[in-house]
C-alpha cells in the first residue's frame, strides 16, 4: 500500500444556498482543483459524497455530471452514499484509490441540498434510513438523540448544562469560520431556554439544515512534493477506517456505546501506530450535543460516563488540551449531509498544514470522526503533517 | 469459499417474508437461544439462522428511556411521545409453550410509542393495539413496502 496525502482543499459558503446540487458539487471540486493546482484532465478518479440528491432534488447520477462540468470527462466516478457519513466514507474511498495505485490522482467532493423542503420533510427523508420497525413510530434522529440523551444524563449524573456547553462552545468557534452558517454566539441561557424538539434536547442541541460542498484532492505521498509551494505544505493520512453498529437502534446493548466509532477509532490509531493522547485537534459529529459526548468516550480521549466533565473543565475549547470542532462543528457550521465528513477533513487538513487562520491551533495530529445514522456506520480519520 | 455453512443442511432459500419486516411484535430466537426485535436473515450475534419466535405482545415492559419529540416528520402525531423499553423476558417465555426459561438470551427492547408523556425512566408499561401508529404514505417510505400498524406502550401498576 502507498502512503496517501492531501494537497487540497476547499468547501462552499454552508447555509441556505440557491445553488442546486450539480451547482453546489462544481463549486467546491473547483475551488479545490484550483487549491492544489491540479488540473482537471489529470485526475484518474473522482468520487461524490452524497447521501440522497435523488430523494432531495430528483436528481440521480451526479458523479458523472460533476466529471463532465469540471472538465474530468475519463475519469472513474463513483458515488459513496453512507448516509450521514458519506463524506468519511468518501475520505476511505479515496484513500483506498490512492493506496491501491488504481489511481495517482482523486478528487472527493461531498455536497447536498436540502434547504428547499421543510425542516419535516428534510427530518423524513433521513429517518428513512430507519428499520420499519422503527419509522412506523415516527422516530427522526433527533428523536434517537433526546432518549438516548436522556439516559446518558440520568445514568452518569452529569448536568443538563454540559450538553448546553458543547453548544455554545461549537458556536463560538464558529464564529472564526467564514463559510459556517451561523457565524455567532449563543449564550447558556439561550440555549436552555429554546424550544424543545425532543426532550431534554431543545432546539440549541441540534445542527441546522444546510446547503452546501467541501472538497479533497489526494494523490501519493511519495508525489505530494510535486504539487506544492512549500515542502510541509500537505498532510498525510495516516489512519482511516470504518465500522458499522446495529441498524435498530434499540438493539444496542448499551445506549451510550456507539462500537462504529470504538471500531472505527481503535483501527485508524492501529493503522496510525497512534494514542488518543497524541491526538492535538479532532473534528467530531456533533449533529447532536450528545453526540460529542459519545465520540469523545468511544474514541478515547474520556471515560465512559465522563466526557461531560472534560466538557465542563473546559478542556474543549480552543485553548483547552484538546480542542473539539475548531470548525464550529455541524453545529454552526451546518450539516449538509454528503458533505459534512468531507468538510470535517477540510478543517483538519487545514488545521495541519496551517491555513486555519482565527481558528488555528499547534496541530501535528488531527482527527475526524463522521457518523452516520445514530452511529449506525462511522468513519475515523486521522492526519499528520508532511514528515 | 467456505465450507462452514454446513448447518443449514439444504439449497433452498430461507424466506423470511414478515420475519425481518417487525410487523408483529415478536422475537425471533436463534439456534443458540438469541432473541431480536426484529427478526434479521442471520443471528446478530452468532450469524446462525433463527428459527424460533417469541411472541411479544402481551408482555409487560420497563421503561429504558423516553422522549417528547414535538417536531415529527409528515404523517406522525404531535407530539410523539417515544420510549425504548425493555421487556420481560422471564414473564414471556413463561407465557410461551415454546421455551423453557433460561433458554433465552436477552435483553429484547423495543423503541415504540407512548400513550403518554407523563412517565420515568424505569416504570412499567404493557402494549396496546394501534390500527395506525402513522399514515401511510404521508412521508418518503413507499406505503405498501411496510406495515403501519403495531402496540403503543402505556404505563400499567407494577
Ligand atoms: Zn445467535
Amino acid at each position: 500500500m502507498r502512503d496517501v496525502a492531501i494537497i487540497g482543499a476547499s468547501m462552499t459558503q454552508f447555509g441556505q444556498r440557491d445553488a442546486w446540487i450539480r451547482e453546489l458539487l462544481a463549486e467546491a471540486g473547483d475551488a479545490c482543483l484550483d487549491d492544489a493546482g491540479v488540473e482537471p484532465s489529470a485526475l484518474d478518479h473522482l468520487y461524490v459524497s452524497n447521501m440522497a440528491s435523488g430523494e432531495f432534488e430528483g436528481m440521480t447520477g451526479v458523479p458523472n455530471a460533476l466529471a463532465h462540468d469540471l472538465g474530468a470527462l475519463g475519469a472513474y466516478t463513483q458515488r459513496v452514499d453512507q448516509t450521514s457519513s458519506s463524506g468519511g466514507a468518501g475520505i476511505y474511498a479515496a484513500w483506498q484509490s490512492i493506496a491501491s495505485g488504481a489511481s495517482d490522482a482523486t478528487l472527493l467532493v461531498g455536497g447536498e441540498k436540502m434547504t428547499h423542503k421543510t425542516t419535516a420533510e428534510s427530518t423524513d427523508v433521513i429517518a428513512s434510513l430507519t428499520h420499519p420497525a422503527e419509522y412506523k413510530h415516527g422516530v427522526t434522529l433527533p428523536s434517537f438523540a433526546g432518549l438516548t440523551a436522556r439516559h446518558y444524563l440520568e445514568r452518569f449524573d452529569a448536568p443538563r448544562e454540559s450538553l448546553a456547553k458543547v453548544a455554545v462552545k461549537n458556536h463560538e468557534n464558529g464564529t472564526r469560520n467564514p463559510h459556517a452558517q451561523f457565524q455567532k454566539e449563543v449564550d447558556l441561557e439561550t440555549v436552555l431556554d429554546s424550544p424543545i424538539v425532543a426532550d431534554p434536547l431543545r432546539l440549541y442541541d441540534f445542527c441546522p439544515i444546510t446547503d452546501g460542498s467541501a472538497a479533497l484532492m489526494l494523490v501519493p505521498a511519495e508525489e505530494a512534493e510535486s504539487y506544492v509551494d512549500r515542502a510541509d505544505d500537505y498532510a498525510v493520512i495516516s489512519g482511516v477506517a470504518g465500522a458499522t453498529d446495529t441498524h435498530v437502534v434499540h438493539e444496542r446493548d448499551d445506549p451510550t456505546v456507539m462500537s462504529g466509532v470504538v471500531e472505527s477509532g481503535e483501527r485508524a490509531f492501529d493503522m496510525a501506530g497512534l494514542e488518543p493522547d497524541d491526538v492535538d485537534v479532532a473534528e467530531l459529529h456533533d449533529m447532536f450535543t450528545i453526540l460529542e459526548f459519545l465520540q469523545m468516550e468511544g474514541l478515547g480521549f474520556a471515560e465512559h460516563g465522563e466526557a461531560w466533565e472534560h466538557v465542563e473543565a473546559g478542556e474543549t475549547e480552543m485553548d483547552g488540551d484538546l480542542p473539539i470542532n475548531t470548525s464550529g462543528g455541524l453545529k454552526s457550521k451546518g450539516h449538509p449531509l454528503g458533505a459534512s465528513g468531507v468538510a470535517q477533513g477540510v478543517e483538519i487538513y487545514e488545521q495541519i498544514v496551517g491555513e486555519a487562520g482565527p481558528r488555528q491551533v499547534d496541530a501535528d495530529v488531527a482527527l475526524a470522526c463522521n457518523v452516520g445514522g445514530f452511529g449506525n456506520c462511522v468513519i475515523t480519520t486521522i492526519l499528520e503533517a508532511a514528515a | 469459499m467456505s465450507d462452514h455453512d454446513s448447518t443449514h443442511g439444504d439449497d433452498e432459500p430461507r424466506i423470511r417474508e414478515g420475519h425481518l419486516s417487525g410487523d408483529d411484535l415478536t422475537a425471533y430466537v436463534c439456534t443458540n437461544g438469541h432473541a431480536t426485535f426484529p427478526g434479521h436473515q442471520r443471528c446478530p450475534t452468532c450469524g446462525e439462522s433463527q428459527d424460533a419466535e417469541l411472541d411479544l405482545s402481551e408482555t409487560r415492559a420497563e421503561v429504558v428511556t423516553w422522549t417528547t419529540s414535538t417536531a415529527t416528520p409528515p404523517g406522525v402525531r404531535e407530539p410523539n411521545h417515544l420510549a425504548i423499553v425493555e421487556f420481560d423476558l422471564d414473564a414471556a417465555l413463561e407465557a410461551s409453550q415454546d421455551f423453557t426459561a433460561g433458554t433465552v438470551q436477552g435483553p429484547v427492547r423495543t423503541l415504540a410509542q407512548l400513550t403518554t408523556g407523563d412517565v420515568e425512566s424505569g416504570d412499567v408499561v404493557a402494549p396496546t393495539y394501534v390500527e395506525e401508529l402513522r399514515e401511510p404514505g404521508a412521508g418518503i417510505r413507499e406505503p405498501d413496502s411496510q406495515s403501519w400498524d403495531g402496540y403503543r406502550f402505556e404505563p400499567v401498576e407494577s
